[in-house]
């Protein structure tokens, strides 16, 4: 665990707390059982931003408090330990976008509300199922943009999107030109195909010429820190339930087979700590990056991953049913994996920008 | 002279090899060309065609379902050069085997073996028929790995059995006629207190609670016994002999979860091809994405190994007679390389490879990700790979628990 602040420590809290209290895996099944497409309760992430979340990374002067990544990534853990569904991640994302790439204009628009939860971002990059943002056919003429993105995360419950162009990022706010058509995917988040047709545009011109590639590494951190929360979740449940169970008039935890699995996963889960916090500190510090995301992702698909599986097996039938809640986690890991780089990408990455 | 014999054999086979072509020209219904066995799905209830129960009566009238089960009891006695005929004959009209499930193949080698005249002439040749649907009474809450500690008691009562107790994550158990049981006629002997037991699902006092999957149905159910009367000839074997009846039924079990066949259904298409298709070549025909080619390329080294390890243990069973030990490396092996494999189809498709329902998918993208997630109890289920490797350690290389 990264040294925390004072301030740090306080937030961290305050999310473990509300996590577990408010915000626990039989709110998940309310929102899955109600079935509207956006896929998360607006009143909780009213009462998310509230308390600041969806601002942590936000300047003071545009409504945020600028608590810096490591901060921002605290809470996405917590959360992602009761997988509490809310378009924070993607929120996030996008302010960074503008952040980044915005004017000052730009910026005054949309940080305020997006710091607030008064509106919700996302990024839709990806034309495939597979992430390559080398592939990108939308384009922008007279400033109108078109194109068709693939999964867009959170699509449903997005006013603005940050949308990767041929030339750039721009933001298009929903409503008229905007089509979504829902891709429901295993874990029952929102996803959407989602459709710009001749859609008013207004280009992120401000920042570098790196700036899709930094959004993205942003993204595949923040998403990492989600996958980081659920990885620790399944190995307490698992732990937990190991502790308990008996079989053979001992509880399992006391075989040695189990023992030395659950140590392997103990020791994978602090290498995917590290790496995931790692990638924040990077980002906080400005520096390497690029290779530091990259490997966090990557770190997050290979132990959540492995967690996943292990978490149900060592369950045995019961982790099999819907009625026990591994198997939300299984379902959610593989979209995360799969989203902003899955491991044949993040590996290439890895290898480009390292230089062999 | 001495190469009379095998133009015999020969000209013989070539003669079966017509009588089963012409079989299939007759009664085969073309439309079911390329479909799998309806019955053998793993989830969902058995919804039959005119044409596919029109294909099972005539398999089933045959015993060719069966093929080497003894023509007394319907099966099709034939010997194994014939079901190897019989089988190559079948994929080359495309056509499945219409009789499976569990009494197929757990239940019916079993009691083959220890059943007793009059049990094996009422419940085999209704297996072979394809008429009637076991389901396996084995787990109970505090009874899964540790098998033994199984509960549910059948009390003696003279000519019947009271049966108490509850069973759990019984597959089919919604829809089957009939489930083979471990129940404990003893308390005071943990093995030798457990009988094998045949039970009617639709007797008084039998109830049965779907549970849902994570894989969204609900394949299996827990099942409860309420003084439940079990007429005394369905005891199979004697009094006592469960426990050695029930785990010769169990590597049945393993060797056909693990058997190639029934992994090939769970995973559909080759992993090279899904790839072709989602990711793309170069102009030299190699997969575009380098990393994912060599993993699928050393998935496959292993999956041939595998493929050829079963081979090997079931020619060698054959010489030796029986099941052998290898069935647990069979299980643990072909068990984690299936799941391996599904993990893999996902993650080359990416997230079109993760569809839940409705639109943008393709049926087969939909059905992968169940099967997907099914596929996850086959490590679980049939004894768990961690209990395939205490089999290993302990009886096959003798390395016991310390004293
Ligand atoms: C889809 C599905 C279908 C099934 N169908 C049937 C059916 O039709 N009929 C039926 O009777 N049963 C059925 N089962 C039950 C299955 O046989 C049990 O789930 C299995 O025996 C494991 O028992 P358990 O679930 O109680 O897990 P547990 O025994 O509690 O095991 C939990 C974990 O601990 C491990 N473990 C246990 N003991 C040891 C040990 N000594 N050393 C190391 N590790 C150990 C296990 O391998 C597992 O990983 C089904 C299960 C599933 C998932």
């Amino acid at each position: 665990m990264a040294i925390l602040n004072e301030e740090q420590e306080m937030l961290r809290d305050m999310a473990r707390d509300w996590a577990k209290n408010e915000s626990p895996v039989t709110e998940w099944r309310k929102v899955r059982r109600d079935g509207d497409e956006a896929a998360y309760d607006r009143n909780a992430y009213a009462t998310m931003s509230e308390m600041g979340w969806a601002g942590v990374i936000i300047p003071e002067d545009h409504g945020g408090s600028d608590f810096g990544w490591l901060s921002a990534g605290l809470v996405i853990e917590e959360l992602g330990k009761t997988i509490t569904a809310s378009p924070l991640v993607a929120s996030t994302i996008a302010a960074s976008a503008i952040i980044m790439g915005g004017s000052d204009e730009q910026k005054a628009k949309w940080l305020p509300k997006l710091a607030s939860g008064e509106a919700v971002g996302t990024i839709a990059v990806d034309e495939g199922p597979r992430h390559d943002p080398s592939q990108i056919e939308t384009s922008v003429s007279a400033g109108k943009i078109s194109g068709t993105k693939a999964f867009v995360h959170e699509a449903h419950g997005a006013d603005v999107f940050v949308v990767a162009a041929k030339d750039g990022l721009y933001l298009a706010e929903k409503g008229e030109g905007v089509s979504l058509s829902t891709r429901k995917l295993a874990d029952l988040r929102s996803h959407a195909e989602v459709t710009f047709d001749g859609v008013a545009a207004d280009k992120l011109a401000s920042g570098k010429d790196t700036l899709i590639d930094d959004v993205l590494d942003r993204a595949r951190v923040l998403t990492a820190c989600e996958m980081l929360g659920m990885a620790q979740a399944i190995f307490d449940t698992t732990l937990d339930y190991l502790k308990q169970r008996v079989q053979f008039n001992q509880v399992l935890a006391t075989f040695q087979a189990l023992q030395h699995r659950m140590a392997d996963l103990f020791a994978d889960l602090a290498l995917m700590r590290s790496a995931v916090e790692g990638g924040l500190q990077a980002i906080d510090g400005g520096f390497g990056i690029s290779r530091a995301a990259t490997q966090a992702k990557a770190e997050a698909n290979r132990v959540l991953h492995l967690m996943s599986r292990e978490g149900i097996q060592l369950h045995g039938g019961i982790g099999m049913t819907d009625e026990y809640d591994i198997g939300f986690y299984l379902k959610r890991a593989r979209v995360l994996e799969a989203s902003f780089g899955d491991t044949s990408y993040l590996k290439r990455r890895f290898a480009e920008l390292s230089g062999y | 002279m001495a190469t009379q014999p095998e133009i015999d054999t020969h000209s013989e086979e070539e003669a079966f090899r017509e009588e089963v072509r012409q079989f299939l020209a007759t009664h085969f219904p073309p439309e079911l060309k390329g479909e799998g066995n309806p019955g053998a799905g793993i989830e969902g209830d058995l919804d039959e065609t005119e044409a596919q129960k029109k294909w099972r009566l005539a398999m089933g009238e045959r015993g060719w379902g069966t093929p080497t089960w003894p023509k007394e009891y319907g099966g099709g006695g034939l010997t194994r050069k014939q079901a190897a005929i019989l089988n190559e004959e079948l994929a080359k009209a495309g056509a499945y085997n219409p009789i499976g499930g569990m009494g197929v193949m757990m239940f019916g080698p079993t009691l083959l073996e220890f059943g007793s005249e009059e049990q094996k002439h009422e419940h085999i040749p209704p297996i072979c028929k394809g008429e009637v649907r076991w389901c396996q009474g084995y787990s109970e809450p505090n009874a899964g790995s540790d098998l033994a500690n199984l509960q549910t008691m059948a009390e003696d009562k003279g000519d019947h059995y009271l049966v108490n107790g509850q069973k759990t994550w019984t597959s089919g158990g919604q829809w089957a006629d009939k489930c083979f049981c471990l129940v404990r006629t003893d308390r005071s002997d943990k093995h030798k207190g457990i009988s094998f037991l045949l039970i009617d699902m639709d007797v008084p006092g039998v109830e049965v609670k779907p549970i849902q999957m994570i894989s969204g149905m609900s394949p299996f159910c827990e099942t409860f016994f309420t003084d439940v009367k079990v007429p005394k000839e369905n005891l199979v074997g004697e009094e006592g002999q469960g426990w050695t009846i029930g785990k010769r039924l169990l590597q049945h079990e393993r060797t056909n979860l693990s058997g190639g066949g029934s992994m090939a259904r769970l995973m559909g298409a080759s992993l090279s091809d899904i790839a072709k298709k989602y990711i793309g070549t170069d102009s030299e025909g190699r997969l575009a994405d380098p990393v994912m080619r060599d993993r699928i390329a050393d998935f496959e080294i292993r999956w041939n190994a595998f493929l050829l390890t079963a081979r090997r243990a079931a020619e060698e069973s054959k010489a030796q007679g029986g099941v052998s030990e290898i069935s647990s490396v069979l299980k643990k092996v072909g068990t984690k390389l299936g799941q391996e494999r599904a993990e893999m189809a996902i993650e080359i498709m990416g997230l079109q490879g993760l569809g839940w329902e409705g639109e943008g998918f393709t049926d087969s993208e939909l059905r992968g990700v169940r099967a997907w997630l099914f596929g996850k109890a086959t490590t679980i289920y049939g004894g768990s790979t961690e209990i395939q490797n205490n089999i290993i350690a302990k009886r096959v290389l003798g390395m016991l628990d310390h004293q």
